[in-house]
């Protein structure tokens, strides 16, 4: 990125006149401890230290507190005590949580590829030779800044209303019924939802890989004759794999913490047929079941970050390899 | 139908459009071929219609009055056209007093972040080789591996005992869990902020404090644009931390508010219609002037996260 020239030197010419005014003496690089490395000027611990508390208190401090008391029976209030390892093997035992994580990592797998098959055709789509771009890309990119219960509030509305009266007036009996009260198909209307809302940031970044690939790769496929089906799986793919990296494994985490979605929509029904792991914890502080949650959101944080440090591997990988 | 959903497009900024077609010449001379691919847009032009036919139905839907929005067709154009929805939204939802805990909300969230992610970003970057600097980089970009509802119960918990289950409170968390990406940003543009300038400014006598408010923060500013409208769309969308912390329903932030649909007017599809299109309003137009700065942010988060 380049530095913007005018307002820089702007800058600077005020720094003079402060400078000016002789309100310090302080010159960078001026002072050295014993070890040779240059004293920090204490500002930047002042910089520094309110963020590092704030976040210490309202993150680290919780995340610990919560990891502590999944190891108690405490209920959010009260007395408590130690119990061990007791909540983690109720958590392994319960049907309920048991069912929560199944539902939400097929939720999960199954949009992520359909997100991400979407997402790279638009964005080969949106980069190809076509006119009205910027509008075009403008539209695609809308869903991302609408509140997410928002749009499910709307796609409800469409699923339970505007589907089955359109299914009537057509004779589908497919449509006839809201697919949100069918515990067997309820999924899939969560599904439409969560790729409707999360097809564009994945799409942009698609967008920025392909303008990434220098033309010039594209002439020299030209020039042995590639055929455009060939180009689209042998130079742009290849090319954008780190990409694809990228965007399956940060839509993946976003996909296990589903919420908003599954409130506007079903609200976890019918009866718990489409509850997340995210729902089934945050049941803990209404049901009384804190301690016991926080033990499930222990076991959810491990997975969190294994699917991390995963990311990390990859993504080191190809930096490594390119 | 598609001239009233794509209208809003027309506020393109000059400079985004600029770029593409930028873009859309160096892809050409390169390829070397001049021609529209005609195909490739009616396709598009469909698969746009998925985005713009719900938006199309919040809009018409807001504009029915209650007695045809109830018939149950979703696509049919508003006749008579009413306003009806909007005035009783506006009063149903409490919606002045909604809006403006929103936007306190969102405004605290989005000035928090941009100036405790770029001090903090100009400390660390600027005393990199000390470990105390290097570590807290590591520690403030653990946030990213932790999901809201892994600490979402202790931090209900903690905000209850500190009397912050209110919009403060929410501010404060969304602050705290921006930072990382913030920070992520702040970072890797101070990096590439050549040292000589802050160097002659320091001969001059400038202290650090005048360094970063004269000389640096100025510079940051295309990147605490990307930061801010971050901040702002996560700040006015979210729903699972405010429906969460915020104990009285009387203090709630719009999105959640929009929930009294659902349970006491479940009938008023025009009114709840009218309401969503309030809600979704300000983000939208909001996107729609900065484009340049979600698309940045976006690419930048992704390369470098």
């Amino acid at each position: 990125m380049t530095t913007p020239i005018a307002p820089a030197s702007a800058a600077a010419g005020r720094l003079v006149d402060a400078a000016e005014h002789g309100q310090s003496d302080h010159l960078a690089g001026g002072r050295h401890d014993k070890k040779g490395r240059s004293r920090v000027d204490p500002v930047y611990y002042a910089f520094l230290l309110p963020t590092l508390i704030l976040f210490t208190l309202a993150i680290t401090v919780p995340a610990v507190l919560g990891i502590f008391y999944s190891f108690t029976n405490f209920i959010g209030f009260g007395d408590w005590q130690f119990t061990g390892l007791t909540n983690y093997i109720a958590v392994f035992q319960d049907p309920a949580v048991l069912s929560g994580y199944l539902f939400t990592f097929g939720f999960a797998i199954v949009t992520v590829v359909l997100v991400n098959v979407i997402a790279f055709m638009l964005a080969v789509a949106l980069t190809s030779r076509i006119r009205l771009k910027v509008p075009l890309r403008a539209i695609f990119v809308i869903p991302m800044v609408i509140s997410g219960i928002v749009i499910a509030y709307v796609f409800q509305f469409l699923f339970s209303n505007s589907l089955p009266a359109l299914g009537n007036g057509l004779g589908i009996p497919l449509l006839q019924e809201s697919i949100l009260a069918n515990p067997d198909l309820a999924w899939i209307a969560i599904v439409i939802t969560a790729t409707w809302q999360s097809v564009p940031g994945t799409l942009l970044i698609y967008i920025a890989g392909l303008l990434s690939i220098p033309g010039e790769v594209y002439e020299a496929a030209d020039i042995d004759g590639a055929t455009a089906r060939e180009k689209l799986f042998r130079v742009t793919l290849p090319l954008v794999a780190g990409y694809v990296v990228i965007n399956v494994i940060l839509g993946f985490k976003n996909y296990l913490n589903v919420y908003d979605i599954i409130v506007g929509l079903t609200n976890g029904g019918p009866g718990t047929a489409t509850r997340s792991i995210a729902m089934t914890i945050f049941t803990g502080f209404t049901g009384g079941d804190y301690a016991y949650q926080m033990a499930n959101a222990t076991i959810f944080f491990i997975i969190a970050v294994a699917i991390s440090i995963l990311q990390l591997r990859l993504t080191r990988n190809r930096a490594a390899s390119a | 139908m598609t001239q009233a959903a794509a209208r809003p497009v027309t506020g393109t900024p000059p400079r985004a459009r600029e770029e593409a077609v930028a873009t859309t010449r160096r892809r050409r001379g390169k390829v070397g071929q001049e021609t529209t691919n005609w195909s490739t847009m009616v396709i598009l032009f469909l698969c746009s219609l998925t985005i713009l036919v719900p938006l199309y139905v919040t809009i018409t839907m807001s504009l029915k009055t209650t007695a045809q929005s109830v018939d149950g067709n979703a696509f049919s154009l508003p006749s008579p056209i009413s306003f009806d929805g909007f005035v009783q939204a506006w009063t149903l939802t409490d919606f002045p007093l909604h809006f403006a805990i929103s936007v306190f909300v969102t405004a605290t969230t989005v000035i928090g972040t941009v100036v405790l992610a770029a001090l903090a970003s100009y400390a660390i970057v600027r005393n990199w080789e000390h470990k105390f600097f290097r570590w807290s980089f590591f520690y403030l970009l653990a946030a990213m591996f932790l999901p809201f509802p892994v600490v979402a119960l202790p931090q209900i918990q903690l905000t209850g005992l500190l009397g912050l289950a209110n919009p403060v409170g929410v501010a404060i968390l969304h602050i705290m869990f921006q930072l990382s990406f913030s920070i992520l940003l702040f970072t890797a543009f101070l990096r590439s902020i050549p040292l000589e300038l802050e160097e002659s400014a320091r001969m001059d006598g400038a202290t650090t404090w005048q360094t970063f408010r004269q000389l640096i923060f100025p510079l940051l500013a295309p990147m605490s644009a990307t930061v801010a409208i971050f901040a702002f769309l996560y700040a006015w969308n979210d729903f699972m931390m405010p429906s969460l912390i915020i104990a009285d329903q009387a203090q709630q932030t719009v999105p959640v508010v929009q929930s009294i649909f659902q349970t006491q007017f479940s009938s008023n599809y025009n009114v709840a219609f009218a309401s969503y299109l309030m809600a979704m309003a300000p983000a939208i137009i909001v996107y729609l002037f900065t484009q340049r700065w979600v698309m940045e942010g976006v690419t930048q988060g992704a390369v470098k996260g």
